[in-house]
């Protein structure tokens, strides 16, 4: 397969933009009409041809431009990238993985070339030729996580296991939804989580862990989460909140439908074999409004969602001031109608919009 | 599905130690490679023993790096239920065998500053490989290995061939003891301690510890529970609405993969908790061997670890 990259800003102008074939495969997040905490993990093992959750490390239409992007983040604030340093085993482990999967799930773009520790590492879209030797950070421009994840789409957060518990001790994180590696960094599982609602009394996180701390080498699994971001902004930081909260207040009626994105995580774990720690990619996928509202099933399906969603829900999520005009939107294409179950598009079989 | 993924291997070597210790390499039947791992990893060897399938964990004590083989070091049991009895007698140079991904109970803690490794005669597999470990990553490690006699010491003249200055020996037929208390006294601030042996050995190192100010989080163990022979019983499974046999010498897991009913387990040893059943209901007293539930849990008969816990009584009945 070939990918046509998009040349497209994520800041400033904006012209970040889904393809029609992009937008077929957004990861649409909710599988029936209404959305509850739940821990919803599956095996990640491939999935649907062309669909987001065929490979291990998706590569679509953006990357270059994200690439590009957490260059920008990351000259501006250093601190997006840390790593303890117990972790760098886990950084070699992280690269291993992620040259060995790209290389060999998109042949045409990625290549790695292995003789013992000497390895050469071609990135075509990005235009790398390096060769390094394994296990020497002397012979990279960076250590091996932020080498490797400068070349990753999605954050990445590298979660050290000792004493039945996970620890945020190594991360890489430029497209987050408002969480902080800076002030995370060190937290164990139940204090990053501690400011979400509602799943502590579930006993959501308890489960959670119990589930990733049992996560083995060669079974990963994923998972997915969203939120709403005002304009297609990757960084969406607390660092940043000055720059990009102010413009949730400039959706109107008439700028909402290309303005509004729904943002959606694809969220996979992963054991690292030589150190044993878990890694928690976080991969970001935008849509707007607009073009979400080109497939009728998920037209029908987000209105009721937003419309249903338990308020404290919608607050965390930093949308309940524009929920609102979101829903005077989004009711003008819901007919009513019911809808198949499930995430997919199924754009063959759904009625068209009848109002 | 339970347990880790599987891996197809062949044996490729099998090279007696002493009168107890058979050392087995597996590669791989598809000639690739094999996963690398972390230092105390083991993996759980299944053996088709007659009508039984067996399914033992073992200690990979191969330079965790080394794709190319594994290698794992069993001790004969001749009271326990035939596992490594079968690994010793049964076990041909060339045989086809299944094997899990490596799976880690007893990681090193990475941020030790010094690694301290208190090995009781088996239990020094899990140390080989992370001696290996850390001799690539410039750790700092020390061990104190302690036998019945320089027999039986396994692996004794190679470590102190390769690591003369960090490698300590004790062996009981010549009343040799670990002076544990000045040991643990006298090590620098950041220190991680390991051990791997007999259960004695396991909790007068905890105990010592704390008595001695260790934080918990510093002290760490390992120690693989074989399931032990017990009275027969029934077990009624709720869910797949079957009542099951559990025999003499088998476990109440195996009893139910047996009857075809899929539970889920990684350690197969008392350690994990993945194995861990809800009971639904019973009459009788439970046996619980295993090191996962807490005193409170095991009084409140509420859950058992059917990998190495048995019951005695009229009737018990089981979320499965």
């Amino acid at each position: 397969m070939t990918i046509q990259f998009n040349d497209e800003s994520f800041r400033d102008d904006y012209t970040f933009h889904n393809s029609e074939w992009a937008i077929k495969r957004f990861p649409f997040p909710f599988h029936e009409d209404s959305y509850m905490y739940s821990v919803n993990m599956e095996q990640h093992r491939g999935g649907p041809e062309g669909s987001v959750y065929e490979m291990r490390f998706d590569v679509d239409e953006h990357y270059v431009s994200e690439m590009k992007d957490r260059a920008i983040v990351l000259d501006q604030d250093p601190l997006r990238c840390q790593s303890l340093p117990h972790m760098t085993l886990a950084g070699w482990d992280l690269l291993e993985l992620i040259m060995v999967s790209k290389s060999e799930d998109y042949p045409d773009l990625f290549e790695l070339h292995r003789n013992g520790n000497q390895w050469r590492w071609i990135n075509k879209p990005l235009g790398i030729d390096h060769s390094f030797t394994f296990m020497d950070e002397t012979t990279l421009p960076y250590g091996p996580m932020e080498y490797i994840t400068r070349q990753a789409q999605g954050d990445f957060a590298v979660l050290d296991q000792r004493d039945e518990m996970l620890w945020m001790d190594a991360g890489m994180v430029t497209t987050q939804a408002d969480w902080s590696l800076d002030f995370d960094i060190g937290m164990n599982f139940f204090e990053w989580h501690a400011p979400v609602p509602k799943a502590h009394e579930m006993g959501i996180f308890k489960r959670a862990l119990k589930f990733l701390l049992n996560i083995q080498q060669g079974a990963p699994a994923r998972r997915l989460n969203w939120t709403m971001t005002v304009n297609p902004l990757l960084d969406t930081s607390p660092e940043n909140y000055h720059k990009w909260g102010i413009q949730k207040t400039t959706l109107t009626p008439e700028n909402i439908a290309h303005k509004q994105h729904l943002r959606v995580e694809l969220q996979t774990f992963f054991r690292l074999p030589r150190s044993n720690a878990l890694v928690f990619p976080i991969r970001c996928y935008l849509c707007s409004f607009q073009d979400l509202m080109t497939v009728p099933k998920w037209g029908r399906r987000l209105h009721r969602v937003v419309r249903d969603l338990p308020v404290e829900l919608a607050t965390y999520k930093g949308f309940i001031d524009n929920r609102p005009m979101m829903l005077d939107y989004l009711s003008q294409f819901d007919d009513g109608l019911p809808t198949s179950p499930g995430v997919w598009p199924d754009l063959e079989t759904e009625p068209p919009l009848s109002k | 599905m339970s347990g880790a993924e599987k891996i197809q291997v062949k044996v490729t070597e099998i090279t007696p130690l002493n009168e107890l210790v058979t050392r087995f390499r597996f590669e791989r039947v598809d000639g690739r490679q094999l996963p690398t791992f972390s230092g105390g990893a083991h993996t759980v060897v299944e053996m088709q023993d007659g009508g039984i399938t067996r399914l033992n964990p073992y200690s990979l004590m191969s330079d965790p790096f080394d794709q190319s083989s594994y290698t794992i070091s069993v001790r004969r049991d001749d009271q326990g239920r035939g596992g490594s009895l079968f690994m010793h007698r049964q076990v041909k140079l060339g045989d086809e065998m299944t094997i899990s991904y490596p799976v880690n109970l007893f990681s090193l803690d990475l941020r030790a500053r010094k690694h301290l490794f208190l090995a009781g005669g088996i239990g020094i597999t899990p140390f080989l490989a992370q001696i290996k470990q850390l001799e690539l990553l410039h750790g700092h490690w020390e061990l104190h290995y302690a036998c019945r006699n320089q027999a039986l010491a396994s692996y004794a003249d190679q470590l102190t061939d390769r690591h003369p200055n960090a490698t300590h020996l004790y062996y009981d037929d010549q009343s040799q003891v670990i002076d544990l208390e000045n040991l643990l006294s006298g090590q620098p601030l950041g220190t991680h301690v390991y051990v791997c042996g007999p259960k004695g050995m396991i909790d007068w190192v905890r105990n010592t510890a704390a008595a001695e100010g260790w934080p918990e989080d510093c002290v760490h163990y390992e120690e693989f529970l074989a399931p032990q022979p017990g009275k027969p019983f029934e077990v009624r499974l709720a869910s797949s609405e079957k009542v099951i046999h559990v025999g003499e010498n088998e476990s109440l897991l195996e009893a139910i993969e047996r009857e075809g009913v899929d539970a889920p387990y990684l350690c197969r040893g008392g350690a994990c908790g993945q194995c861990e059943t809800v009971v639904l209901d019973h009459d009788g007293n439970f046996v619980h061997r295993d090191h996962w539930l807490t005193d409170e849990e095991k009084a409140a008969g509420k859950k058992i670890m059917p990998c190495v816990s048995r019951f005695e009584g009229k009737s018990l009945v089981l979320d499965r």
